[in-house]
């Protein structure tokens, strides 16, 4: 009989989504239905059994083709990169465990290198922000419960984050907010009509780039202050009536996306959303939150900052102290100046996402893609060593976009063989002790570590 | 692990009401054991001060607003962490360092174990991902109820074999240790953006009051017979005039007897008192009513309080009392984090300068010192700095060199912008008592120990205790004249043993122990109508499925469970 399991979480997006149920096969090997997932959750689940999934480490050889190596091999390799290199480059971590990520921190720590998450590229700006000004945030359960007004600021959830409408944040009924949508004013401002604009009662179609000056106009006439007849291409009478909205709101909630990040003003824009969110508290209760964008990219975040005091962009070749300084040690201003000189790519796709000039830099020394996944990282690296899937090969845990913990459990069995994220780089980190005759330093003892996280309680 | 032989130190241990004897403590394995082989390695503590490991009551060393501080505070690190030492993990941060960092200082220190003093239930994961990375010492983590939809329900309807049920559910699903309260009332107004500042302000919504959801959750920790008592931080935290209101919350112990098998015989855990006993009625007539409290403390067999100490340094607020850390803002107007937590609580975190040059800095450092000086029973009196909200717990040390000197209490005193005014509004200046190590390790050790039902393990140098043991390089028979060495002392131990380990030598890390967390597995008459609530909630309100809810044991892979079982 095919197994039914149920409260899985979706390695997808930044709603971390854990109510996805799985019909797994008798074997416990394949996935045969997935039930809850949006359409792209869904494929990834399917993909897993994929018989075109690689799961043997690939080595480029001198002719420049791959060529199928072990396990030990890749490790051994990646091990003798990271202790060569003066400044190895460690960059990823959207799609794997907070456990993948301690094993990588301890790894870095050993080998000097800089470590950086996709935040780098995606909601760096946003922590700028967040450095200066704070986060005055909420759990998305206070949303679902609580929110009437909800704002979505230069985002798109129904495209990049399917199901947060309809699990959080304009649809759900909630314990005051028992008539869903219809007891909830959305406003959406972008430049563009997207479909989540199309559901807005407000859609701010501002001029691209202008997002600060709305944020402005927001704050000014909060503040009982006269505007311009038009801010942003936006008409003064509309400015004022969602104002209104927001000051008799009972609980205010701003989302923001890429929109504000990575348009003109960047970590000013999302700055001055805090301030709102701050000048909103002062008539109602009111929070924002980052759109984050995977399931686990919050999680870098928490667990470097635990670990090191940062959340990325850290430097760590230094040896005795941590140092952050986005521009300075952040991934693609590192590449862009040639400073890398060992690359490693985990659970992201650099070679997708990154300019083509920072990536032909990196090019240049050993490139290393770890990914369960052929991607466009893995097929210019010169060894890709496939791992299990999170969420679906193997356990751990997770921070969604709210930075609230989710425990995401193994739903089946990983292709024999094939290690985790974290059980590489442990393997990698022995082999750099052996290789530099120096004691590993594990806290607290191995052995203990994820006994029991496969299991159900 | 082996056997340990500590030679000739002076001990002092109130457990076995031993002050100053020289004598030899003897280790097997991690145990304290009455003697040892002869080829016990030998640490020679001649001239030196022996003592238990220390206990702290209350610390925010773990979770998520602690690391919301550390998240968007860079500053906190620039120029502020020192050098890793060779082949330990890098130690970054002052006012909230890393977990690395953490787990070295409390060692480095002589502390043994440290609680965690609120931890969010969803966010239970979290605490206990970062517990798990801070090496050597033991800890634990109190789950907040005091502001949790369940609680408030089952409370108003007077309800306490179900808020029982409740709490021990959550209290085993967080791997949590205790009751704790944050601002009851209060912070669930918050949700709304406001506030119960005393203790019969209604609750929006849930009609309930602050003095009730505190006698109810009394009831409810002896009803389950906790190895703790109940650990309240009180409403009004940092307003002027709030002593009033934290006497009418003490009060409430009034007449309520200990019930459990750890040997507390307190009834309630007073937090950071220090930021409850302010007089006057605006910042320009604040003013000290230590005394006033400290007389009620002293008077009250059943109460126990941490002093929540004032450092005079720059740090980082944090508190599930997350309207008071709004409140904190709009004085200091540096950046605000808040976190409100989905049916359970809520946080805030704003960055604070305690400023020497500031009148009512100055007033608050010398109340957090009043208090340890008034107190007349030193176990019932924890020294603290609600770290890192007054200060960070690396200045326990000065705390005490404060409270052991008055020279050092008076040079500090004068080193102030305002150091008449700060005379005037405080009664510090002319208090002549000098605290004895004797009553140091009451107020570090023996105490808070028995506060938390953990004198079974902490505190002491009996046979048969946890083998912790700090050997400090100070001479209880002729102590210094600089009180600064006090400090120094006390801030790196010449030797430490955590578990039977030696894990400090000369101030420096050499192991990474065997750090251990420290929780309660609370077994009660199974309640199908809380069950049938808890489901609910789960299915219409939270966000999270109640299968992901529960920590998993991995996250805690060295536990120490106490099991309590209701029935038997």
């Amino acid at each position: 009989m095919p197994k039914l399991i149920t409260g899985v979480g979706c390695p997808y997006c930044g709603s971390s989504c854990d109510d996805i149920e799985c019909l797994v096969s008798d074997d416990g090997k394949k996935i045969l239905e997935t039930r809850n997932a949006c359409v792209i959750g869904n494929e990834i689940f399917h993909h897993v059994s994929s018989p075109d999934r690689p799961t043997k480490p690939r080595m480029r050889q001198a002719d420049g083709s791959m060529k199928e190596v072990s396990y030990d091999e890749a490790v051994d390799f990646t091990a003798k990169a990271l202790i060569k290199a003066k400044k190895p480059l460690i960059y990823g971590f959207g799609s794997t465990n907070c456990e993948g990520m301690s094993a990588v921190a301890r790894v870095a720590e050993r080998a000097g290198a800089v470590l950086d998450n996709c935040a780098s590229i995606c909601h760096g700006p946003s922590f700028l922000a967040i450095f200066d000004n704070g986060y005055p945030s909420c759990t998305l359960g206070e949303v679902k419960n609580r929110a009437d007004v909800v704002v979505f600021w230069g985002c798109n959830p129904m495209h990049a984050h399917p199901r947060h409408t309809s699990r959080y944040s304009i649809f759900p009924r909630g314990f005051f907010t028992t008539k869903g949508q219809m007891q909830r004013t959305i406003i959406s401002i972008d430049p563009r009509e997207t479909d989540t604009a199309k559901l807005a009662d407000y859609h701010f179609m501002l001029n691209q780039g202008h997002d600060y000056e709305l944020f402005d106009a927001f704050r000014t006439v909060l503040r009982g202050h006269d505007i311009p007849a038009e801010v942003a291409g936006c008409k003064r009478e509309m400015i004022i009536e969602a104002a209104e909205k927001m000051r008799n709101a009972r609980f205010v909630m701003i989302f923001f996306g890429m929109g504000c990040t990575h348009t003109d003003g960047r970590n000013h824009n999302v700055d001055i959303a805090i301030s709102l969110t701050r000048d909103l508290n002062t008539h109602t209760k009111s929070s924002i939150m980052a759109m984050r964008g995977h399931y686990n990219i919050a999680g870098p975040g928490q667990v470097w900052s635990w670990q090191f005091g940062f959340p990325y962009c850290i430097d760590l070749s230094k040896g005795t102290r941590a140092h952050m300084n986005p521009g300075e040690t952040s991934s693609v201003d590192l590449a862009m100046r040639d400073e890398v000189d060992c690359f490693v790519n985990v659970g992201t796709d650099a070679g997708a996402h990154w300019p083509i000039a920072a990536i032909k830099h990196v090019k240049k020394h050993p490139f290393i893609a770890v990914d369960p996944n052929i991607c466009m990282a893995s097929e210019i690296s010169d060894l890709h060593v496939p791992v299990r899937v999170v969420g679906v090969e193997e356990a751990g845990v997770v921070y969604r976009m709210d930075n609230v913990p989710i425990q995401f459990k193994k739903v089946i069995d990983g292709p024999e063989g094939v290690p985790s994220d974290e059980e590489f780089f442990d393997r990698v980190y022995t082999r750099m002790c052996e290789l530099t005759q120096t004691e590993p330093m594990w806290i607290p003892a191995k052995g203990h570590a994820k006994a029991s996280s496969t299991s159900e309680h | 692990m082996a056997e340990i032989l500590i030679k000739n130190g002076f001990v002092i241990d109130p457990s076995r009401k031993i002050n100053g004897d020289v004598m030899d403590i003897a280790i097997k394995d991690d145990k304290i054991v009455d003697k040892v082989g002869s080829g016990a390695k030998v640490i020679d503590a001649k001239g030196k001060v022996v003592m238990a490991g220390a206990v702290d009551v209350h610390a925010h060393v773990a979770g998520p607003k602690v690391n919301a501080g550390r998240l968007m505070r860079p500053e906190d690190k620039l120029f502020k962490s020192p050098d890793a030492q060779e082949h330990y993990r890098m130690e970054m941060g002052f006012s909230i360092p890393s977990t690395f960092k953490t787990g070295y200082d409390y060692a480095r220190m002589g502390y043994a174990f440290v609680m965690e003093a609120a931890m969010p239930p969803l966010h239970s994961p979290h605490v206990h991902e970062e517990i798990h990375d801070t090496p050597i010492i033991d800890e634990a983590a109190l789950p907040v109820f005091a502001n949790n939809w369940f609680v408030m329900e089952y409370l108003k309807n007077n309800e306490i074999e179900n808020a029982a049920a409740y709490v021990a559910w959550i209290i085993n699903a967080t791997k949590g240790y205790g009751i704790k309260l944050v601002n009851p009332g209060g912070t669930a107004a918050w949700a709304w953006g406001l506030n119960c500042l005393g203790i019969n302000d209604p609750v929006p919504y849930y009609d309930i009051t602050p003095a009730e959801i505190i006698t109810g959750l009394i009831k409810t920790n002896e009803y389950l017979g906790l190895p703790h008592s109940v650990h309240i931080h009180q409403n009004s935290l940092g307003d002027p005039g709030n002593y009033t209101v934290t006497l009418d919350s003490l009060k409430l112990a009034e007449g309520v007897k200990a019930k459990n098998k750890f040997g507390r015989d307190t009834v309630m855990h007073s937090t950071h008192i220090q930021f409850h006993s302010y007089g006057g009625d605006s910042w320009a007539n604040f003013e000290s009513k230590a005394k006033e409290v400290m007389d009620y403390v002293n008077s009250q067999k059943n109460i126990t309080v941490d002093l929540g100490c004032v450092t005079l340094d720059e740090t980082t607020t944090m508190t599930a009392d997350g309207p008071f850390e709004h409140h904190l803002n709009n004085l200091n107007h540096l950046k605000w984090a808040n976190v409100d937590v989905e049916l359970e609580t809520a946080a805030g975190v704003v960055p604070y300068v305690y400023d020497k040059n500031i009148k009512v800095c100055g007033i608050q450092w010398a109340i957090g010192l009043e208090l340890g000086l008034y107190a007349k029973d030193p176990m019932r009196t924890f020294i603290t700095t609600d770290h890192p909200n007054a200060g960070p717990f690396i200045r326990y040390p000065r705390i005490i060199k404060w409270l052991m000197s008055q020279k050092a209490r008076e040079a500090t005193l004068a080193s102030f912008k305002y150091t008449d005014k700060v005379i005037d509004a405080t009664n510090i200046h002319g208090i002549d008592r000098e605290l004895t190590l004797y009553e140091v390790a009451q107020m570090t050790r023996n105490g808070p120990a028995k506060s938390l039902g953990l004198s079974h393990m902490y505190g002491g140098l009996g046979a048969g205790l946890d083998a912790n043991v700090g050997v400090f390089n100070l001479d209880p028979k002729n102590m210094p004249s600089d009180p600064e060495m006090i400090e120094k002392a006390l801030l790196r131990a010449a030797w430490f043993i955590k578990s039977g380990q030696i894990v400090v030598k000369d101030g420096e890390i050499t192991n990474h122990g065997n750090k251990r967390t420290v929780w309660v597995n609370a077994k009660v008459k199974e309640n199908p109508q809380v069950m049938r609530d808890i489901n609910e909630k789960f299915l219409k309100n939270y966000t999270v499925a109640i299968g992901n809810y529960p920590v998993w044991d991995s996250l805690a892979p060295n536990p120490l469970v106490i099991d309590i079982d209701v029935e038997a």
